[in-house]
């Protein structure tokens, strides 16, 4: 940590005394469930004191934990000025030849030969955190990039999913045709999205686009005739190679191949996209719509080119995951989704590919594997989110735009407090 | 160059602007002073489109404007610098100035641009690779006017290009308007609350009051007008 001298002493005590008070008020909480308990057929109550005991030790640990992590990261926000560690590597690691190309290669490798080393189970879990890779890198387009809040950008992933299955159901459509058409019917469902909601912004967005999603999916679990209802439609078609019959495993390998290439393919898309004019346009955008205007940006047009955009991934998504579970009902496209989605892009960082990508994988394996505290899982899902954005509000790895580095002057801050200093 | 007639713009029920017309000829500085409220702003907002005239006309070289959309009257060559300045704070000086650009495709034209800017504002080029919401608020200004350059507007609409500067700072600012004004013939259209200091670099001006204009002449004119003095310079008779 830093050698800056500071009375440690004094602080340490105000921290225990602090920490004491946390344990105290969490012994006194959780007394009935833990202490008391109160057996109803022979009618007497047990009291179990060891309970109050760890309970207490628990908080009181921590709570300081907490505290020192707290403490930490104040002291590291003093430390980033002249570039902590982290950047530093963080930079070394991104532009250093001789660092990154055999890591890139070694994960190429390990990414190639994933279905022979691991089961058919944890191939098909990978494919899942995949098509979640790409559904948040679909919709760091629009929420990250252009800054608009879409909370129902699950209504696409539904449009794809249902288009290949109807389609595949009447006429017998394969995987490879219908991908591509997926993606435009669901560009074509962003635009019309996207239409009412042009004058809208922030709040307002979310809840037109959430309603959107749930239109969406209630259209779906209704109208019998179209989509079959909430009994879904079966037997899906899975993605062909040249006529070869395949077993399951085959199946689930070769799944998770085009699910690599499709994602290879997401990233560099949206990684040209946001250097690109209209990534450009769309970053400004998000910062600020008068000023868009001004600079004779089409804020009409941008707006549906994010929209369609993003919505364009949630199709191709929602293809391949008809595919992959060659049984849909409405049930898979509830708002559930959408926040998950949400809350990759918001972990992972808005704007950031590598962020979005980590964010999936965290964020769809961890409950994957937490699988054996079966009861708890949900509550570290939820702690580990907490922690993330308490200890990481930019995002575990977040935009590059946040990481150019400045010489600031001393006195000199930000805004209009500068005025004095620079004038 | 520019003409409006007979302008009206109401906000809901407020009538903003009540009949403006105004007029603007090649390669000047026209100002447009008034208290709050007086209209100034509303008539740069419906110039560059942002915000719909009622009715009236507004004429831009022989081709009507009024019903334009924003992005089509900037392609025309008319640029609005915000009043409050507005740039993007997340990006850097020179992702800015590269917005500015936007409608540009001429990579030759846009880097000599930049070039030039930087000799106009040497500050931005020590700065340009600091995200603009870490600059200062005339540094911002700077930037917002550079920005504005950027397009090569024919009309340059400046909203309060001074509002909460240091006097050192507006004192610059409206040196490199006038210098702007004479190095590429471009007509500025001067939004102000400083009445002394836009009338002292502009060649004509206009008075606004209550959504109408109450006076025009040339500067100097307006500069000895005791009416001008009384009410907007704030000199006793």
């Amino acid at each position: 940590m830093d050698s800056e001298k500071r009375p440690m002493l004094p602080l340490i005590g105000s921290e225990i005394v602090k920490s004491t008070l946390t344990a105290l008020w969490f012994m006194f909480l959780t007394f009935p469930i833990m202490v008391i308990k109160i057996s109803p057929l022979d009618k007497t109550i047990h009291w179990r004191w060891m309970n109050l005991v760890y309970v207490g030790a628990g908080a009181f640990f921590l709570s300081f934990l907490w505290r020192y992590f707290m403490e930490r990261k104040v002291q590291g926000a003093r430390a980033d000025e002249d570039g902590g560690w982290q950047k530093r590597a963080g930079q070394r690691i991104s532009t250093d030849r001789r660092i990154y190309l055999p890591g890139l290669i070694a994960l190429g490798a390990f990414v190639a030969i994933f279905p022979f080393l691991f089961s058919s189970y944890q191939t098909s879990i990978m494919i899942t955190a995949l098509m979640y890779v790409m559904l948040g890198l679909g919709l760091n387009i629009v929420v990250g990039l252009a800054g608009l809040l879409n909370l129902g950008y699950v209504a696409f992933y539904a449009v794809g999913a249902y288009f290949f299955a109807l389609m595949n159901h009447h006429f017998g459509l394969g995987f490879w045709f219908a991908l591509p058409m997926a993606g435009a019917i669901a560009a074509i469902f962003g635009i019309l999205l996207g239409f009412p909601v042009l004058r809208l912004r922030g709040d307002y967005l979310a809840i037109v686009t959430l309603g959107f999603g749930e239109i969406i999916r209630l259209i779906l679990e209704n109208w019998n005739d179209f989509s079959f209802g909430p009994s879904g439609i079966a037997g899906i078609s899975r993605p062909g190679i040249m006529g070869a019959s395949l077993t399951l495993h085959q199946h689930t390998i070769y799944l998770y191949y085009i699910m690599i290439v499709m994602v290879v393919f997401t990233m560099i898309v949206v990684g040209r996209l946001r250097n690109s004019r209209i990534g450009r346009a769309w970053i400004a955008l998000r910062e600020d719509e008068v000023a868009c205007q001004a600079m004779g940006i089409d804020k009409a047009k941008t707006k549906l080119m994010a929209f369609a955009l993003g919505a364009t991934w949630a199709g191709f998504v929602g293809c391949i995951f008809a595919a992959k579970t060659t049984f849909i009902n409405p049930s898979s496209f509830t708002f559930m989704e959408s926040a998950i989605i949400l809350s990759i892009v918001v972990l992972g960082g808005m704007g950031s590919i590598m962020g979005v990508v980590v964010g999936a994988f965290i964020l769809i394996l961890l409950p994957e594997y937490l699988r054996a505290f079966s009861e708890y899982r949900m509550l570290v899902f939820g702690a580990s989110m907490v922690l993330i954005m308490v200890f990481r509000p930019q995002g575990i790895i977040g935009g590059i735009r946040q990481h150019y580095t400045f010489q600031r002057k001393p006195a000199a801050d930000a805004g209009e407090g500068g005025d004095a200093a620079c004038a | 160059m520019l003409k409006v007639k007979n302008l009206h713009v109401y906000y809901g029920g407020i009538h903003a602007l009540k009949s403006v017309t105004l007029e603007l000829s090649p390669g000047e500085i026209v100002t447009l002073i008034g208290a709050n409220g007086a209209g100034k702003s509303t008539s740069l907002m419906s110039i560059s489109g942002i915000v719909q005239a009622r009715s009236g006309e507004i004429v831009f070289e022989g081709v009507p404007i009024n019903a334009m959309a924003p992005d089509r009257i900037f392609s025309l060559g008319i640029v609005q610098v915000p009043e409050g300045r507005r740039i993007f704070p997340g990006l850097s000086v020179t992702e800015n100035l590269d917005m500015g650009a936007y409608l540009r495709t001429d990579r030759h034209g846009i880097k000599s641009d930049m070039d030039y800017i930087f000799t106009l504002f040497p500050r931005l080029a020590e700065r340009r690779h600091q995200l603009g919401g870490t600059l200062s608020g005339g540094e911002q200004q700077m930037l917002a006017i550079s920005r504005g350059l950027m397009s090569r507007p024919k009309l340059l609409l400046l909203d309060e290009p001074s509002l909460g500067l240091a006097p050192v700072l507006v004192q610059l600012i409206f040196a490199t308007i006038e210098r702007i004004n004479r190095d590429n013939h471009t007509t500025i259209l001067l939004v102000e609350q400083n009445a002394n200091m836009a009338l002292r670099i502009a060649h004509r001006g206009y008075v606004m009051e209550s959504g109408s204009i109450a006076l025009q002449d040339t500067a100097a004119n307006l500069l000895r007008s005791e009416k001008v003095k009384q009410a907007y310079l704030g000199i006793q008779p």
